[in-house]
């Protein structure tokens, strides 16, 4: 049994030129658990992802998933370890229907297409967009758009999965929904880092919270000793 | 997207197709009218290769004469000082250009979009002045094939006949590999790095392994070609593989017909090689350029007005038709990504 955490994140921080979006980020994300990631705008969330991902190289730092240290692979790499993304800004295949786009996710594991369909169709259920299947995705609206990325991503048979705002622009019944289902992924196993602006979507269903502010984590705990920090509630509401 | 009735609906439209073009040079006995045919079939062969990198993959090649070079020379060369049959030479011609591809894809596939397209000019460009400059190759004379054999083993014959088979076989490989490939998950994969590369990569696909597959595949298929141009020609020199209009050429039988799948450049290949042997009848020797100024137009026409080419346009036209039925899957649209 292997003992190390999912995800170690040790002293990371990454510069771009001159500017600095991520300093000095250690935190852990065990198996199967909710991580929501919060923070103002221009924080560094979507570069720690990115970080993550493979998509940026630390500048500094190490991150080590299930012990082995992978800091500054490629994503393909690390999507074959199994860290799948979502995009904050949505990436979809424009040329594929839904299925075909869940099938790419798929054949990461099986590159048989009859199989990689089969297995799409049920990350196509299992987000609630079956009835979408031949639909050509680019005719699909932003919220389903969203819900597509996360079935694409599940398709590669993750351990552990970042989701860059599935909730913004939703309306309240389709937040509770993008909880739901977050709490369904949880339920798989599989572990999230959820970067979120809607409190309402995130603060119920995550264990714990992570907060950045210029780059620089300023709290880590449960959403209920998050609300009562006084860095983060400066950091929203300035001082 | 294909459900059963539709993929068997086209498996017998294919079958169809495939019969007329069997039987097509019995009605057609004149030889000029049979060497237009083999022109068209030429053309669909280089257009259906060049798709498979330009247009599911959507990696834009403006230097593919440098690969149908590779292999008229290849395969002409090995029969000339070895007298080895075509046949092999034209396997050597393709082993040749996909080597050749790897090593030119490797650091070209680090340019996007526009700046890879100006590369594989560059690429085309500068083996064409090495051939030219190049004595053992015979330069810019050229090279004759033997003028005094004939038959299946030198594939060189005396009446057209033969060679409309053997282009027409060869089209037959090409298209068959790129439905292969459109069908597996490679296929898949090409169109995903197309749409959008960064979540292709985020789905575990590498981007550099699979462009040099679809550049490698294409160029193989395309040097295939080029043997049979020599075949055929029974002369070659470098003004007449290598050049950049060639390159041109077979983008733009793809892009005419619509990229990205299987049929457009078969269509494309049709209507160019059409438009293109009239007006050589049209205006003869003083016309010399015209093809250029027909190659502008069509690029004009179809940036303009049906980026998804003919096979788009076509398909706009029947969702526009009372009582259609919207297709499923759009048109893939022309697009160079900067």
């Amino acid at each position: 049994m292997n003992t190390a955490p999912l995800l170690a994140v040790d002293g990371l921080g990454k510069a771009f030129d001159g500017l600095v979006a991520n300093r000095d980020i250690s935190f852990i994300v065990h198996h199967g658990e909710i991580i929501g990631l919060i923070g103002p705008n221009g924080a560094g969330k979507t570069t720690l992802f990115n970080c993550l991902a493979g998509f940026h190289t630390p500048t500094t730092g190490r991150i080590a998933f299930e012990g082995h240290d992978i800091t500054g692979s490629t994503p393909e790499a690390a999507a074959a370890l199994g860290i799948a993304r979502t995009f904050q800004i949505v990436r979809v295949f424009q040329s594929m229907t839904a299925l075909e786009n869940v099938m790419v996710g798929a054949m990461l594991r099986n590159k048989r297409v009859a199989e990689a369909r089969e297995r799409a169709e049920d990350e196509l259920a299992f987000v609630g967009l079956s009835h979408r299947a031949d639909t050509p995705a680019s005719d699909l609206t932003v919220s389903e758009q969203k819900r597509l990325e996360v079935a694409r991503a599940l398709a590669t048979e993750p351990k552990l999965i970042l989701l860059d705002e599935v909730m913004a622009g939703l309306n309240p019944t389709e937040v509770r929904e993008a909880s739901a289902l977050v709490h369904r992924i949880h339920q798989r196993g599989i572990a999230s880092i959820i970067v979120e602006h809607v409190m309402e979507g995130i603060m119920p269903i995550a264990h714990r919270m992570l907060v950045l502010d210029y780059g620089a984590k300023i709290a880590d705990g449960t959403p209920a000793e998050i609300a009562e920090n006084p860095a983060v509630i400066a950091a929203y509401l300035g001082e | 997207m294909t459900t059963g009735t539709n993929s068997s609906r086209k498996m017998a439209g294919t079958a169809a197709l495939l019969a007329l073009a069997a039987i097509l040079p019995l009605a057609v006995t004149e030889p000029s009218q049979q060497n237009f045919l083999i022109l068209i079939l030429m053309g669909a062969q280089m257009g259906v290769a060049w798709n498979i990198v330009g247009g599911y993959a959507g990696q834009v090649s403006l230097g593919h004469a440098v690969f149908y070079g590779i292999g008229a020379y290849t395969s002409t060369m090995l029969l000339l000082t070895l007298g080895l049959t075509p046949w092999i030479g034209a396997l050597a011609g393709g082993l040749v250009a996909a080597a050749f591809a790897l090593a030119m894809g490797w650091p070209c596939f680090r340019l996007k979009g526009h700046y890879f397209a100006m590369a594989t000019i560059a690429v085309a460009e500068i083996m064409q002045i090495l051939v030219t400059n190049s004595d053992a190759l015979e330069g810019a004379v050229g090279l004759y094939l033997p003028m005094d054999q004939s038959g299946w083993g030198v594939l060189i014959f005396l009446s057209k006949l033969p060679y409309y088979y053997v282009i027409l076989g060869l089209l037959v490989l090409t298209v068959l590999v790129s439905w292969a490939i459109e069908r597996s998950h490679i296929g898949y994969y090409f169109r995903a790095i197309k749409d959008e590369p960064e979540a292709a990569r985020a789905l575990g696909v590498s981007l550099t392994r699979y462009k040099l597959i679809a550049l490698t595949v294409s160029a193989f298929l395309t040097a295939m070609g080029g043997s049979f141009y020599a075949q055929k020609e029974m002369f070659i020199d470098p003004g007449s593989v290598f050049a950049t209009t060639i390159s041109i050429k077979i983008a733009l039988i793809a892009i005419l017909g619509g990229v990205g799948r299987l049929t457009g450049p078969v269509l494309g290949a049709v209507i160019l090689i059409t438009i293109e042997e009239y007006s050589r009848t049209l205006f003869g020797s003083t016309g010399s350029g015209t093809d250029m100024i027909i190659y502008a137009a069509m690029i004009i026409l179809v940036a303009v007005f049906s980026p998804s080419g003919v096979l788009g346009l076509l398909g706009d036209l029947r969702r526009h038709l009372p009582g259609a039925k919207p297709d499923t899957v759009k048109a893939e649209k022309m697009e160079i990504r900067p």
